[in-house]
């Protein structure tokens, strides 16, 4: 029932129909994810899940290395699709990101066009010597397909297969070129003013993820769900470790985690992340290590901590001396 | 189930959340989407769509375990509580929170059958063990015999929760798990000081989780006795940027210091942008042609310099007396944070002697040591450590009045409480004449300017401004304009 109502919704407002769904139920979404190795909570699950029924995009957030673009690139393998990635910068604009008309080969094409005219031209072109493509028909020649250059967002948006659209650390982007973004992110459509709008025949999934940099426009904020990543608790990081580091013991990952948990209490300028706790375990796995002690750890704690102000407070704090 | 969420997005809005009506529409779509009975799913479906900032998460929490709370049986039930509670039994609940109020007593049966040793025994199991339905029993046993909670009493959540807590002694549970684990270490040396942190760490997780078992389970029973509505004004809790610095809790502090270093940050970027994008410079010929070549020699795109207005330089004179203190850690942390936008800041401290700190930030490269050192190095005391306005700013024109040019912008924090002395005020109006701006910061709500002995409006004759900064939102909008 509410699905027909959905869709008829849709179709009211013109946006493709969705076409099926892409998961089943969320226990599916977090096996599937977990099969392709991004061990997910309900939480991401569950948001994954609802962005594929509501068609929306997902804003992703959290501190850096936690497994936000993992988790798109996790999500296109899971469903098969091919992953379209915009790395956001500063200077972006829109003929990075959306389109731009390829001037030199409509230049080129301008300037074939005259020369060929005048010397009668290969198909010998019967309705006049030189001159004779008429300008109408000439524009419409240079403002077609073939001189379009594609960007990542037009791309998403035109392609037949099933995609998944990845737009990262989109905070980087100044708040006037959000705008850019807007129209994709809410009706799935790109509007060329000499060829008119593309639509999405297939809706694809939207990923975009941020770092937190900055506030970003309540009008983004507004067309995306959003999720939250944050740093894992205990059991999910052991699990992590011990799914992502091959050859490491059970043992060896659950210390790895409790140190880290640990690291995360004290007040340091940068907690460490996922990704450096997995570059540590894979360290110590290198290393032959059996069992973390007190010197071990601080020697290797460089890894973990990058500011020398938390190497020393760690050091301090959690790994004084033994009595 | 619709009049339900239109309840909890009133409630949300009224708690600071921006909750718009896309949003509102995009609650009740999702909800479509998810199996009822799932409450967890049901608490996603309702963030993803309806809370678009971190820091809004814990608000957004407290209104969803009132609003949707979860009325499964106590211990001792004689069953007629249909298990697993939701929505409709929700709805129904805050229809007739007053009729509910006779059923409250089915869990008491169960919690005063048993003796305090044996809930402290019970206890000391569940957090040995880790296990966590374990401890939700037990948190329900203990909020049954401790908490003392009665139908219609108009006291708060937060005095339940101490009176539990405190009976329930967790700190020398803490100290009795430790031991235990120290004892039980292999050989005769015991752990090591890694281990025996790391076994700390674990053990304070799990009385962590214990704690909010309680405070959820008092929760739940406080709704059942007075309905949604009215229990949620009296435990909203304000967003972060909300907090009044001065009359926070420490649980709060905790919570504006974590909320500190994102917000230097944004603010930092922020005012970044806005230099540079203030205005166009000169026009940049070298830029301008090598754009041009991809258009073939034509200069579609003219592009221009950056403009670089001057950095101002900041000079802060805070007062460090009493309440103001917090208040005063915090500009001076943010302003540190951020000072790579001006181009010098210098910070002094005052209570009625005054002494520069910015030897102290200088070498630190986080603020927050700098600021604890201040609170221990600080020379600041003259004569009897109450307030003295006057004598501090005539000591600082005295010393150090001549460094403030053209280019300063002078802040002044304080709430202008002088204890009847002498007001200087002259000092003022010399350092206006000099700098560029000066600024008041006054943390007092604006109704008590003037009262007593403050005599902000004295001061005020000279400031160019006198800011209300009660709050992080109003400090971040201050130092946002400031450039």
């Amino acid at each position: 029932m509410s699905l027909d109502a959905h869709a008829d919704q849709q179709a009211a407002l013109g946006l493709p129909p969705s076409g099926p769904p892409r998961f089943e139920s969320v226990p599916a979404v977090r096996e599937g994810l977990a099969a392709v190795g991004y061990l997910a909570d309900e939480g991401i699950a569950g948001v994954v899940y609802l962005a594929d029924r509501l068609a929306k995009p997902v804003l992703v957030e959290g501190p850096a290395g936690t497994g936000k673009t993992q988790l798109a690139k996790s999500v296109a393998e899971l469903t098969g699709s091919r992953l379209i990635r915009l790395q956001c910068y500063e200077g972006l604009d829109e003929s990075k990101a959306l389109y731009e008309w390829n001037y030199r080969k409509q230049l080129l094409r301008i300037q074939a066009g005259q020369v060929i005219g005048e010397s009668g031209g290969p198909s010998g072109d019967p309705a006049g010597g030189a001159g004779s493509a008429t300008w109408k028909e000439l524009e419409e020649d240079i403002f077609s397909e073939d001189f379009l250059l594609t960007r990542p967002l037009l791309e998403a948006i035109r392609s037949a297969d099933p995609v998944v659209l990845l737009v990262d650390e989109v905070d980087r982007v100044e708040l006037e070129t959000e705008a850019l973004l807007l129209e994709v992110l809410s009706e799935y459509q790109v509007s060329i003013p000499e060829l008119g709008t593309v639509r999405a025949t297939r809706l694809p999934m939207v990923f975009l993820t941020s770092n937190n940099t900055r506030e970003l426009s309540e009008a983004l904020k507004r067309r995306c769900l959003y999720l939250h990543i944050d740093y894992p608790d205990l059991e999910r990081e052991r699990r992590i470790v011990s799914a992502r580091v091959p050859g490491i013991s059970g043992e060896l990952a659950d210390q790895v985690a409790r140190i880290v948990r640990s690291l995360r209490t004290l007040e340091l300028r940068k907690a460490p992340s996922v990704s450096e706790t997995l570059d540590w375990a894979r360290t110590l796995v290198v290393l032959g290590v059996e069992s973390i002690d007190a010197t071990g750890a601080r020697d290797t704690l460089h890894i973990l901590l990058k500011y020398q102000s938390d190497i020393e407070r760690a050091a301090k704090e959690l790994l004084s001396a033994e009595t | 189930m619709l009049d339900l969420l239109s309840g909890f997005v009133t409630e949300l809005r009224q708690a600071g959340l921006p909750v718009s009506l896309t949003e509102h529409l995009d609650a009740a779509e999702a909800v479509h989407h998810i199996p009822l009975e799932d409450r967890a799913s049901l608490k996603y479906a309702l963030a993803a769509t309806l809370v678009k900032s971190s820091a809004h998460w814990r608000a957004f929490e407290t209104a969803f375990e009132i609003y949707f709370a979860n009325r499964g049986p106590g211990p001792a039930d004689g069953g007629d509580d249909p298990e697993g509670d939701r929505t409709p039994e929700a709805a129904d609940a805050t229809g007739s929170g007053a009729g509910r109020g006779g059923r409250r007593g089915q869990g008491g049966g169960g919690g005063e059958s048993m003796s305090a040793e044996e809930l402290a025994e019970l206890l000391y199991r569940a957090l040995a063990s880790g296990d966590g339905a374990l401890a939700d029993v037990v948190a329900r046993y203990a909020v049954t015999r401790y908490a003392g909670m009665e139908p219609g009493r108009p006291v708060g959540g937060t005095y339940y929760l101490y009176r539990t807590l405190r009976n329930l002694d967790l700190d020398g549970v803490l100290e009795r798990l430790i031991q235990a684990a120290r004892d039980a270490g292999p050989g005769d040396h015991g752990l090591t000081g890694l281990e025996e942190r790391l076994v700390a760490d674990e053990y304070r997780a799990r009385i962590e989780q214990l704690r909010r078992a309680v405070e959820s389970e008092i929760r739940r029973r406080l709704v059942l006795d007075r309905g949604a509505e009215a229990l949620a004004r009296s435990v909203r809790k304000p967003l972060p940027e909300d907090i009044d610095v001065m009359h926070a809790t420490r649980d709060e502090l905790a919570t504006l210091h974590r909320t500190l270093h994102p917000l230097s940050r944004k603010l930092a970027v922020r005012l970044a942008r806005k230099r540079r994008h203030g205005r166009k410079g000169p026009l940049d010929f070298r830029a301008t042609v090598r754009r041009s070549l991809s258009t073939g020699g034509v200069p579609v795109e003219p592009r221009f310099r950056h403009p670089r207005p001057a950095k101002p330089e900041i000079f802060v004179i805070a007062d460090i007396s009493g309440s103001v203190a917090s208040f005063a850690r915090f500009t001076l942390h943010l302003v540190y944070a951020i000072s790579s936008q001006f181009s010098k800041v210098r910070s002094f401290v005052f209570v009625d002697g005054i002494d520069e700190v910015t030897r102290f930030f200088e070498g630190a490269d986080d603020p927050a040591v700098a600021v604890h050192r201040i609170n221990t190095e600080a020379d600041v005391i003259w004569v009897d450590g109450h307030s003295d306005y006057g004598h501090a700013l005539s000591v600082f024109n005295q010393r150090w009045g001549d460094d403030v040019n053209s280019r300063t912008s002078v802040l002044v924090l304080g709430d202008a409480r002088n204890n009847y002395h002498a007001s200087e005020a002259w000092v003022l109006e010399q350092l206006a004449r000099q700098a560029r701006h000066v600024y008041w910061l006054n943390p007092e709500p604006r109704d008590y300017w003037g009262s007593g002995d403050s005599i902000v409006d004295e001061y005020a004759a000279h400031c160019e401004a006198v800011v209300e900064c009660r709050t992080l939102r109003q400090l971040e909008r201050f130092v946002g304009d400031l450039t």
